[in-house]
Parts: structure tokens; C-alpha cells; sequence
């Protein structure tokens, strides 16, 4: 059982920006965590958020189960990996997400599954969910995570990110 | 350009750079493949709407009472 929780860094934005990279990640801990409050300038009320590893865009497959509060779907891919919904341009204004993604063994030499909870909140009749299930297919440790938005093309300014590193011993 | 924030875990340094022509590639393609994602979860909604429209047609009662036979 995971007895630590470490901020290894974190960035607020002060002005838009199209992605955020988390760069040489140190190999010292068991398990990351993403915490992230974000909303982008898509032309709509939600958008999705999307992750790759040390930048590569290869071997990423996910599932996901998604709700509106009146519809619930389901659908995956094979050629990217999406770990949460967003507010965006449309939503109710001054209003971010919430985001959650656990990458566990991020450093074993083994493929790298993790989860991803985003929740877009908004004041009206509809909210967007979307609870997933990422694999990336490769081997190497993890030492850099990209996070972009599925459209927007930019997360706005206030959004914030904050990568924790959790060691089991 | 667009611009993408890099945190540097090791120095904490924070930059702000251009993103590449392949990022930018990877984005556009990243975007095309949700688009098409969310248009194949719409039909799969619509035909399933279409379905259970015709079978509450077929079985003459409304969608409350098939919820209420379900509860």
C-alpha cells in the first residue's frame, strides 16, 4: 500500500498553450498521479484529454464509458489514448474540470496500463463524464508524459497540473 | 505557432517552447481519430434508439411502462 504522495512539480497556466509536457521524471518513485483543472478553447462545452509517454505516438490503446447525465456510451481506440473529459469554450464560464490518471509501475520494464477519471462540470441540464481504461504497449520506463486536448487547441489560462509520485515503501 | 509548456522535473524550470511539425501531425491526427471515435459511438446510439423505438412500437406500450415492467 502506497505510503507516500509527492509533488514532484506542477504548472498553472499563465497564458493558453496547445500541450504540457512533464519532463525527466525522476525513476524514484512506484506509481505517478496527474491531478489536473483544466478547460480549453474548443468551440463547445467539452472536449477530451489526451496523454502520451516520453513522445512517442505509438502502441497507445484505451476503452472508455462515458455519461451525460441522460446518455451513456461506451467506445475505445488503438491508436490513442483519451483519460478524461474537459470543460471548453461553450461551458458555463470560469468553470474547469477535474482530472484524475494513475499510472502505477511507471518505471517497470513492462507494458504501462492506467486509469483516467474527468469530469467537465457544468451549471446546466447536462455534464460530461468519462472514466478510462489506457494501455501504452511499451516496455521503458516513463520519464516524460504529454498531456494536449483532443481539439481545442489550447488548454486556457488558469488551468493547472500537478504530478505526484507515489512510493510504496 | 502553437506553444506547448514543458516543466522540467529535474530542474523545475519551466520553458515555453514551438511545438514540432510531427507533435502538431499528432495532434491533427489525435483529433481525427476522437472525431471519428464520437461519430461511430452517434450511430451506434441512434441505430440503438431506432431499435427500441421499434420494439416499444411492436409491443404497444410506451418507454415508461417497459421502465416500469423493468423495476
Amino acid at each position: 500500500m502506497a505510503n507516500t504522495y509527492t509533488l514532484i512539480n506542477s504548472n498553472v497556466l499563465a497564458s493558453s498553450a496547445a500541450s504540457v509536457t512533464f519532463s525527466a521524471i525522476p525513476a524514484t518513485f512506484t506509481d505517478l498521479v496527474i491531478r489536473a483543472s483544466i478547460r480549453t478553447d474548443r468551440a463547445a462545452v467539452e472536449d477530451w484529454l489526451y496523454i502520451k509517454f516520453n513522445g512517442l505516438t505509438t502502441n497507445r490503446s484505451y476503452t472508455r464509458l462515458t455519461g451525460s447525465g441522460s446518455a451513456a456510451a461506451s467506445g475505445r481506440s488503438t491508436s490513442v489514448i483519451v483519460l478524461g473529459e474537459t470543460n471548453a469554450a461553450t461551458s458555463t464560464a470560469n468553470t474547469f474540470s477535474n482530472q484524475e490518471i494513475y499510472i502505477p509501475s511507471y518505471t517497470a520494464s513492462q507494458n504501462k496500463p492506467m486509469s483516467g477519471i474527468g469530469m467537465q462540470e457544468d451549471n446546466t441540464s447536462a455534464a460530461y463524464m468519462l472514466v478510462s481504461a489506457g494501455l501504452w504497449r511499451d516496455t521503458a520506463a516513463i520519464t516524460e508524459i504529454n498531456l494536449f486536448p483532443e481539439t481545442g487547441p489550447n488548454f486556457v489560462t488558469g488551468s493547472s497540473f500537478y504530478l505526484y509520485g507515489i512510493s510504496n515503501a | 505557432m502553437p506553444h506547448k509548456i514543458i516543466v522540467d522535473c529535474s530542474t523545475g524550470e519551466t520553458t515555453e517552447v514551438e511545438l514540432t511539425a510531427e507533435e502538431v501531425a499528432d495532434q491533427v491526427a489525435a483529433q481525427k481519430a476522437a472525431e471519428a471515435d464520437r461519430k461511430a459511438a452517434e450511430v451506434v446510439a441512434k441505430d440503438r434508439a431506432v431499435a427500441k423505438a421499434a420494439l416499444l412500437d411492436k409491443l404497444g406500450i410506451t418507454a415508461e411502462e417497459a421502465a416500469l415492467l423493468l423495476s
